[in-house]
Order: C-alpha cells, then structure tokens, then sequence
C-alpha cells in the first residue's frame, strides 16, 4: 500500500520517478546492483546507507554523471535516458550537491539567476531584484538582504539559495544530497522547513542523509541501501528508529543473500 | 540600532527584513559607509588614501611634483601602463595571469615601427595589424589553457619568451626604429591635448552622465518597488565630481592640458567597466572567477569567457604597446621589457583587485598606474637612480598587498570573506 495512493492517484496513478533494476559497477566493484526506487509527487523520500552504500553513485546516476549498466529510468511513467547534467535538467530533476555550487563573490540576486540571468543586452537587475525577494519570500527563508555577498551568508542560508535557484525553473523533482550536513540546530530545522515546503508545494523530493531526526522530521519514506542494493523501504512514521537503523547497518537479515524485501511499508510495484 | 524598521507609507521590497538596519538619508549613507570599511569591505579607500599620502609626500620634498606641467605628463605617462594593466585586471577577474603582457607591448610597438615607419602603412592599418597579433597570441593562450589545462602563469611565461624572441626578430640589428617626430603616433602621445573648452565640457557631461546614469537606476528601483536613492544622495557626489573634474581640468590646462592618449585610456577604463557591471559577459566573468565550477554547473560558457579575457588582455597589452612606441618616439627592443610587467600586474593589484579572481574592477587599473607612475615620476624628480626606484616600487607593492590581505581579514571577521 503506498503512503501517497490518495493524493497521488487523483492525478496520475504513476510515480513522478521510478528506477527499476539500477545498475552499476566501477571495475571490479558492483556499486549498485539491482536498486528500485519510487518517488510521487508531493512526498519526501529518504534515501540512507552507510558509506559505500551506493547513495552518491545513485545520485550521480540521476545527474546525469554516470550512466548506469543496466536498469530503466522512468519519469512520470516514461522512458527516459540521462547521460549528461543537461539532460537531468531537462528532465525536470534538480540536483543540490553538498557543495551548494554558489560563487561566494557574489549577491544573492546574481547566485539565484546564475547562468539565466535576465535582459537583453543589459542585465536587468530591477526585475531579477524582485523576482528574488518574491521567490525568498515564498519560501518564508530569512535573507536579510539579496545585495550582500553569498560569502556573508550562514550555511543554512546559503542551502536556501541553492534550494530556492533550482525553484526557479519549476522541476518537479529535487535531489538534496546531505543538506544538513555542516548545519547547526537552527539552520537544520530552517532547511527541513523549505523541504516541507517544497513537499507542500507538490514536489518530489529525495533526501539523502545520515541524520536519522532528520529522516523521522521530514520523510514519508525511507529507502535503504546496503553494499549496493535495496535493503528495505519502509513507512516512516509507522516504523521504529532500530528498524531502519537495522537496516542500514545490514543486521536485518536481508542483506545476506535473496534481494532485500521491505519488511514494512513495503511499495514494490 | 536605530530605527530598525521605521514604518514608511512605501515601504520598499527589499527593507522589510527586520533584521536589516536601515540608515537613511545623507547621514545614513555616511554610516553605512563607515560600517563597510569597518568590516573590510574598504574598496578603493586605502587606494585614494595612497595617492593622497604619495601626492603630499612627493610635493613636500620636490614642489616640481605637484605643478600642472608634471601632473599633465603623469597622465600621458599613465596611458601605455594603464591601458596594460587593463587587460591584467581582466584576467586577475578570472582568478588567471598574463606574465606575458610587456612582452606582448614590445611585439606591438615593433609592429609599429616596421610597418608604419619602415614600410609606410597608414597608421589605421597598423593598428589594426597590432590589435590582430594581440587578438592570436591570446586566443593562442586562451585555447592552451582550455584544452591542455595548462595553468595560465606557465602559458604565458612561455609566451613572454617567444614573443621577446619575435621583438628582437621584427626590429632587427639596429636594436631600434626611430619614429619620425612630426608623425601622427608621437604627436598623438606627445602633444595632442583636448583643447580647454572640450575638457571643461567633458568634465561636464561625465558629470552629468553619472548623475543621470544614477537617477535612471534609481526611478527603475523604485518603479520595481524596491528601495532607491533619494535625489540629495545623487545629486551631492554629481556635484562633488563635477567640482573635482573641473579643477583638475582647470589645473592640468594651466600647463600642457590633458592629454588624448590619457582620454583613451579612461575612456577604454569606463566602458570596460561598463561591461563588466551591467552586461551578461561582464557577470560570467565575475562567476568564473568566484567559482569555475558553479559557472559551469549553471551553464556558462566557462571556455567563451576564459578566451574572451585572454583575447582582451594581449590586445590591450598591444595597444599599450603601441602607445608606448608614441611616448618614446621609437620602437626598440628594449619596449616592454624591464618594469613594465610586473608594473601593469602591480597596478591592477595595488588598484583593489584581487590576486584570486572574481574581487575587482576596471577602475582599479586606473587607480593603481596612478600610484605606480606617480611613485616612478617622483622618484625621477628626486634624482634616485633605478636601483632605489626598483626598490621602493617593490615596497609599494608590499604593503598594497598587505593592505588587501588584512582587508580580506577584516571581511572574514564580519562574513563577507
């Protein structure tokens, strides 16, 4: 039973991203190995694993980076094939490394229309300008001002403008990689907050993390990994931490030999 | 704090933050500038201190510095090295480094002699020719440096060899082309001034082209609903520039007046800034220099912008060669080399722009020859051989870097790194 069949049949009965029988291998090592993944609109999806696990090459996959050996990609119910960053673009997948990609050098304003700045042969600052304060605005994030240098931001502001650039072309689905990662306890619930949002907003969106109160504040659904492969999908709100903590560490008994079966919540299509 | 959010019947999109301290008014626009420098973000303060402080120190010891006779040729001193510094504050943008410029000068300058002096082209063809050398080497650089990912200072340490290799060639045994006195070039950089009316009516429309220019900016911020300057913070810097520009005009014009090539070369610094400020170019330049690889991610063509500034800087430096050709009356093989490198790179530096990309602007190129040429001229009046010269100009350099570092402190400190 999916968490989402109310809201999302009423629209399409599909999910908005689907990854079936992933597949991935550098040389001799099997990166990924038959990974499956859902996501629906209007739902948070964390994606956990300890190191090595196969997170970022699974991300990377949806960036475009590597392209997997085997396995589909499907968005909203159609084939798709990626193989570059602008191909994920054109997708409708954003990707938000943990590395924000942000030139400090520069304002707010010249950071959210970085590489679509507006005007013909002149930039128009003015309209960007609004654009801005009306794009912050909506996602209740506090800048004080979108003229300072992206350098005097604190961590937490700067993941809300990297979250709030890639709003800018309306993708459907958002890939976080680690966003709380170097964040303090009021920057972390500031960017759980936009995730909320952008949730409310209808979007989809992946969240790949360590942080276990992150997962139990914002996702719907857990998706574990475990040396490359599916290691249970579970409800969060319905399943204990020591479950999914279980299945991260690989002592759940899954892991061993058969492909990983959900042991709660399950949602294998 | 004072008066964090004073309620104001249009309150502005951008103030309604209520962590924003806002200072309003004449007074407000001093207090914010007082709390930028103390933060770091200094610009070109310590620059204009610096001048004012080698302007006093130069007048006290030789009173020859400050006539209107030798500020006049410190202008026409400043154009070659300015104009070349130019295109070194392009590069330093992009976080990259020309160390081939006065080398590129020398090639300039022997293009000149042979074509314009010993062949007789006319003098557009012969620019042309130099600004189209300048245009190959740096696409040359430009296309090393994007597809063997070589780092920039070896590219172009490897240019500066090849192109004093082809100086040499170009003005052959004799080791120099003298440029005929009466010729276009030389009375260009030498004599031609703007005549007096012209000057005070430049000084005038630039004047008037800043206030307009702001005014504009401002009614399109407020028609955008988005705060603005008020009329009295215009119009007091206008005045205060109109004020300035005039008594220099006046002062210089009292002597030789202000020289064309120097008209040029700020002339070539405002435009450069314009694009640099307002146009699609001049912000991917700014992106590549903060961070190549954001620029990238985003979409911008990084390759077009690395070219553009490698392509830009050597033909600034070969117009600047050419210039300086003017100024000596001669093509040598001694153009370009000595100090006049490390003088363009020391110029853009001490004029405020950074050494790491993305932290700078063309005024800086204007502002920093000011200083080096103002040091050499004065050095000069006071009789100090070149050994001393060499000497202090390394000092000089010194302490501008030491003055960015610990502004780069200070921004740190307040989060504006």
């Amino acid at each position: 039973m999916h968490p989402n069949d109310g809201r999302a049949t009423a629209a399409t009965a599909r999910p908005i991203l689907a990854l079936h029988g992933i597949s991935k291998a550098f040389g001799a090592v099997q990166a990924l190995r038959d990974v499956s993944l859902e996501l629906w609109a209007g739902e948070v999806v964390a994606l956990l694993g300890d190191n090595g696990a196969g997170k970022s090459t699974l991300v990377k996959i949806l960036a475009g980076v590597y392209s997997p050996d085997a396995g589909a990609i499907e968005i909203n119910g159609q084939p798709v094939s990626i193989t570059s960053p602008a191909d994920s673009r054109r997708h409708g997948l954003a990707i938000i490394y943990q590395d924000l990609a942000l030139c400090e050098n520069l304002d707010v304003v010249a950071n959210l229309f970085l590489g679509r700045a507006e005007g013909r042969l002149l930039l128009a600052e003015e309209s960007m300008e609004r654009q801005s304060w009306a794009l912050l605005r909506s996602l209740s994030a506090k800048i004080p001002s979108v003229r300072t240098p992206v350098a005097s931001l604190s961590g937490g502001q700067r993941q809300t403008v990297a979250i709030a650039r890639s709003l800018l072309g309306d993708p459907p689905i958002f890939v976080l990689d680690e966003p709380t990662a170097a964040l303090g306890v009021a920057q972390t619930a500031e960017v759980l907050k936009m995730i909320r949002q952008l949730r409310d907003r209808g979007h989809g969106v992946i969240v790949i993390t360590h942080n276990l109160a992150d997962v139990r504040a914002v996702a719907d659904r857990a998706v574990v990994l475990f040396l490359g492969r599916n290691n249970g999908i579970f409800d969060v709100r319905e399943v204990p931490p020591e479950t999914i903590v279980a299945a991260i560490t690989g002592l759940n008994g899954h892991a061993k030999g058969q492909p990983a079966e959900a042991s709660a919540g399950a949602s294998t299509p | 704090m004072k008066a964090p959010t004073r309620p104001s019947p249009l309150e502005a999109l951008d103030t309604t933050d209520e962590r924003l301290v806002l200072r309003r008014g004449a007074l407000g626009s001093l207090a914010n500038a007082l709390a930028r420098i103390r933060s770091g973000d200094i610009g070109t303060l310590p620059i204009i201190v610096g001048i004012v402080l080698v302007w006093a120190l130069f007048g006290i010891l030789n009173p020859v510095f400050v006539s209107s006779t030798n500020l006049g040729n410190l202008l026409v001193q400043s154009a070659s090295e300015g104009i070349i510094a130019l295109g070194i504050v392009l590069v330093l943008l992009v976080g990259e480094i020309d160390l081939s410029v006065g080398s590129m000068a020398g090639v300039g300058s022997s293009i000149l002699g042979v074509g314009f002096v010993v062949h007789g082209w006319p003098l557009s063809a012969t620019v042309a020719v130099v600004l189209a050398a300048g245009a190959v080497v740096g696409l040359a650089y430009g296309l090393v440096f994007i597809h063997f990912q070589v780092p920039s200072f070896v590219i172009t340490m490897a240019g500066l060899l090849a192109l004093l290799g082809l100086q040499l060639v170009l003005v052959g045994q004799t080791g120099s082309i003298n440029i005929p006195f009466s010729s276009s070039i030389v009375r260009f950089m030498e004599k031609d001034v703007l005549p007096h009316l012209v000057s005070y009516v430049a000084a005038a429309a630039i004047a008037a082209g800043y206030a307009g220019v702001s005014w504009a900016r401002a009614r399109r911020r407020a028609r955008a609903a988005l705060s603005s300057r008020s009329v009295a913070s215009i119009l007091v810097p206008s005045v205060a520039l109109l004020a300035g520009l005039e008594f220099a005009c006046w002062y210089v014009n009292r002597a030789g007046g202000v020289s064309d090539a120097f008209v040029v070369f700020a002339a070539l610094v405002a435009v450069m800034d314009f694009l640099l400020r307002r146009t699609h170019w001049g912000r991917a330049v700014y992106a590549v220099g903060g961070s190549r690889e954001a620029a990238r991610r985003a979409g911008i063509n990084v390759t077009a912008v690395y070219l553009s500034v490698f392509l830009l800087c050597a033909m600034f430096a070969s117009l600047g060669g050419m210039f300086l050709a003017g100024w000596l009356g001669a093509s040598s093989t001694e153009a370009g080399t000595g100090n006049v490198n490390l003088d363009a790179i020391a110029a853009a530096v001490i004029g405020g722009t950074s050494l790491f990309g993305g932290r700078g602007s063309a005024y800086s190129a204007l502002l920093g020859v000011a200083v080096i040429q103002s040091i050499a001229n004065g050095l000069d009046l006071l009789n100090l051989s070149s050994a001393q010269q060499f000497m202090i100009t390394g000092g000089v350099l010194l302490i501008a870097v030491i003055v960015d570092s610990i502004s780069q402190r200070a921004r740190r400190a307040h989060g504006r790194a």
